[in-house]
């Protein structure tokens, strides 16, 4: 079966993914290490070794997230995570940063090293250096690719693959994005955070509720229809004589149908966007999968329609899977 | 498509009508204050915004709440005369207890503008993690509170729920979906 | 403290390249990468122009490297990375996956868009044979005081984002062609419309972004003219200016004046504010509050 790596940002959440199926649940500490550092969010060192027994006791895995780029002058903040991931017992740590893979592959050579969609690692090339340079054992690709630019790279890669199947979508190559520090100062790569809330501002006017981020407007709504978090990519922009969703619409990624065909190409994990959502959402979408995998597994069609509520704006995407995307 | 959220209905609104926010004010504080003690975890996971105020406007009732996280403090005011605050989320009651009671996603509620969020996002949002990482009961924390009134009061917020279709207690994950 | 041109991201006509280069090679500029950084399908519309200007950049007694792709998945990509190195050139890494086509032993430089945030990665790069690193655009000045003094300390040339539109994205998807309703496979080319990128505002009206092909620009023109002096004490070595269509040597001239002490840094200013699109200035990232501020000289 494919293996089904779940989102925790809370020990709660955590639990509720364990329960509802998740073979691996992925998480972070709360801090600037990992690259959803969000107000309320994440694990103390307690936290994760309290997760870790959980999930252990129950069969799963727990990888931990230190995928943001280490500040020049504070490395040992993440150097820290580090050691603290090895001492939980966690079964795998998720990096993006070359300094802090070579400094993990020198400390800590038994803590296994998986590759964070954040160092963009979009082919064979890419991978096979990240494997042979720091003995990366996991890569997760970047959302830019499709089902047959995967199956190329399966074939011509030893290490496992994962790749994302549903939730938030980047339109962008991950961890090679400013735009959030263009418009906020605060950057995924740098602070782990993608469009701020401290810096969102809703406001009421006229008719309309328009969503600001660091005081550029991302998207206006009429009065009472669904608003979308005003994430920067996800934004409605003018260009010459056109307005619209100029980089992505506000749709999210659900992949269920091509779970045969990425379980064909060769992938090895299926992951599950949304570490900032709730123990519910994370339930929901947990159980819908794990049955997906398991009819994959059978030989059965998968499941369909279950998730739509759940999704960001709520229409869904096949993303960069399909060629047409781009 | 907005979520299928029950509205109060009329009845109990006008029940709620009357409640003087003096004695309502008590009984909200003496809750938080219970909830504060037995889930300290969620004052460490607002961490800086503990301190903020948060007004809490349960759109189909007449009265609208100031949660102050730091001072354990919940005080009902008159819509007509809301008190300061640093950060405002309204909705219908059953969206908040939903999103409590891990009924809803509170990402979903607020795509779908069934709960709206004015002031430091934020705040709001570290408090709606802080919330559903507690795995909160309300029903457990009002029977809890009232000694000898627990079974009663139980079975009246049973009812309550099964009438008005609102989320009064924690949806376990294996009744989901 | 010198200056390097860095490759030009937009796709302009063979005639327009070849002019520009010729132009470049009479300006005092130390160094020049060039190259397509930007999207392979371009490359055979412009290519034939790169040994000339390589030469004629040689003769004029410049430093002289070929970029990779800032974004390489095709084979057909991976293919044109691996022949870069046959060029004889340093070749400017900008996709970490072409230093896997780079023999070990051989030197290579490292461009903006490869993610160099602290001295971890800044020294497996330099063990792997980095002689010239530019420095992320998104980094604050606290950062690169570290690099830079570490760059020195190691004799390896630091470089930073001096002047030009800032590179904020690379995507799978061809935003030009989106605007047009167009798959990225039949483009037709249309990002060759804007010489400069494509202008993206807010509903509101506020200048915002510049869009060019898969890339996403800033709508303003980074400048560390007021940075200048903080940058030579911590050690940067050069400076990089990034091309643009209009008042380049212009661009370049001053730049020199500037270094070698013959204009101020508000004189420095008056003269480009100009030549940016719609004079607006930004030094944001370096001075390390929202990338998008105008220090004016605060900083």
């Amino acid at each position: 079966m494919m293996e089904l790596v779940c989102p925790a940002g809370t020990p709660a959440a955590l639990r509720a993914a364990v329960d509802a199926g998740a073979h691996s649940v992925y998480c972070g500490f709360a801090d600037e290490t990992n690259a959803r550092n969000f107000p309320g969010l994440n694990f103390s060192p307690d936290d994760m070794a309290q997760a870790v027994a959980y999930a252990h006791a129950r069969g799963a895995k727990v990888l931990v997230a230190i995928n943001t780029f280490p500040r020049a002058g504070a490395e040992p903040i993440w150097h820290r995570a580090l050691s603290c991931a090895e001492q939980s017992g966690v079964d795998a740590v998720i990096l993006a940063d070359i300094g802090l893979l070579a400094h993990a592959a020198a400390r800590h050579p038994k803590l296994r090293r998986h590759l964070s969609v954040q160092a963009a690692a979009a082919n064979p090339d890419a991978i096979n250096l990240y494997a042979e340079a720091f003995g990366v054992r996991r890569v997760v690709l970047p959302r830019v690719l499709t089902v047959e630019e995967i199956s190329a790279i399966n074939r011509e890669v030893e290490v496992e693959t994962e790749v994302f199947v549903f939730g938030g979508l980047c339109v962008m190559a991950e961890g090679r994005c400013s735009l959030s520090s263009y418009a906020t100062g605060q950057s995924p790569n740098m602070n782990g955070v993608c469009s701020p809330a401290e810096h969102v501002a809703y406001s009421e006017e006229g008719h309309e509720l328009a969503a600001r981020l660091g005081g550029f407007t991302i998207h206006r709504t009429p009065k009472g229809a669904p608003a979308p978090y005003p994430t920067l990519c996800k934004g409605c922009f003018t260009s010459g004589p056109q307005t619209g969703h100029i980089f992505e619409d506000p749709v999210s990624l659900d992949a269920t149908r091509l779970i045969p065909r990425l379980a064909k190409a060769g992938v090895s994990a299926l992951k599950i966007e949304g570490r900032q959502r709730s123990r519910s959402y994370v339930a929901q979408v947990v159980r819908a999968f794990r049955a997906a995998v398991e009819a994959q597994a059978a030989g059965d069609p998968m499941p369909e329609g279950a998730l739509a509520r759940l999704t960001e704006g709520q229409a869904a995407t096949t993303g960069a899977y399909a060629k047409r995307w781009r | 498509m907005p979520a299928l959220l029950p509205r109060l209905p009329r009845a109990f609104q006008l029940v709620a009508m009357p409640l003087p926010v003096v004695p309502l004010s008590l009984l909200l504080g003496a809750v938080t204050r219970r909830m504060a003690r037995t889930h300290p975890v969620m004052l460490r996971r607002l961490g800086a915004y503990a301190g903020k105020r948060f007004l809490i406007d349960p759109t189909d009732l007449p009265f609208v709440l100031l949660l102050q996280p730091l001072a354990s403090q919940m005080t009902a005011h008159r819509r007509s005369s809301p008190p300061e605050h640093d950060a405002r989320i309204a909705g219908p009651l059953s969206a908040f207890l939903a999103m409590m009671h891990g009924a809803e996603d509170g990402d979903a509620l607020f795509f779908s503008r069934d709960l709206t969020v004015e002031g430091d996002t934020a705040a709001l949002l570290a408090l709606r993690n802080a919330i559903d990482d507690a795995e909160l009961d309300l029903t457990e924390e009002f029977a809890a509170l009232s000694g000898p009134l627990a079974a009663p009061l139980r079975l009246a917020l049973a009812r309550a729920e099964r009438a008005t279709g609102l989320a009064l207690h924690r949806i376990d994950i294996g009744v989901l979906g | 403290m010198d200056l390097t041109v860095g490759p030009n991201f937009f796709f302009w006509p063979s005639d327009t390249v070849r002019e520009f280069y010729g132009r470049l090679s009479r300006t005092t500029v130390a160094r020049v990468v060039l190259g397509e950084l930007v999207c392979s399908k371009r490359l055979p519309f412009w290519q034939e122009e790169i040994p000339t200007a390589v030469e004629a950049l040689i003769a004029a007694g410049k430093e002289v490297a070929v970029t990779s792709l800032a974004l390489i998945t095709l084979k057909r990509e991976r293919n044109l990375t691996a022949d870069l190195i046959d060029i004889g050139l340093p070749v400017e890494v900008n996709d970490l996956s072409a230093l896997a086509h780079v023999p070990l032993g051989t030197p290579f430089w490292v461009g903006p868009l490869v993610n160099v945030y602290n001295e971890g990665t800044l020294n497996w790069l330099i063990r792997r044979g980095a002689t010239r690193i530019c420095l992320p655009p998104e980094l604050p000045l606290a950062s690169v005081a570290v690099l830079a003094k570490m760059g020195r300390d190691e004799g390896v040339a630091v470089e930073v984002w001096g002047h030009g539109r800032l590179p904020l994205a690379i995507s799978g998807r061809c935003y030009h062609a989106r605007l047009h309703d167009r798959a990225k496979d039949s483009c037709q080319f249309v990002c060759g419309d804007d010489p400069d990128g494509r202008e993206v505002e807010t509903l509101d009206g506020q200048p915002f972004l510049a869009v060019n092909g898969v890339q996403t620009l800033s709508q303003s023109t980074a400048s560390v003219a007021h940075q200048v002096q903080v940058l030579r004490e911590v050690g940067v070595a050069a400076l990089r200016l990034s091309p643009q269509s209009k008042g380049f040597t212009t661009i370049c001239d001053v730049w020199s004046q500037h270094l070698a002490g013959r204009l101020t840094a508000p004189e420095l200013v008056a003269k480009l504010r100009p030549t940016a699109p719609a004079g607006r200035l930004s030094d944001g990232f370096l001075a390390g509050t929202v990338g998008a501020a105008w220090s004016g000289g605060r900083a």
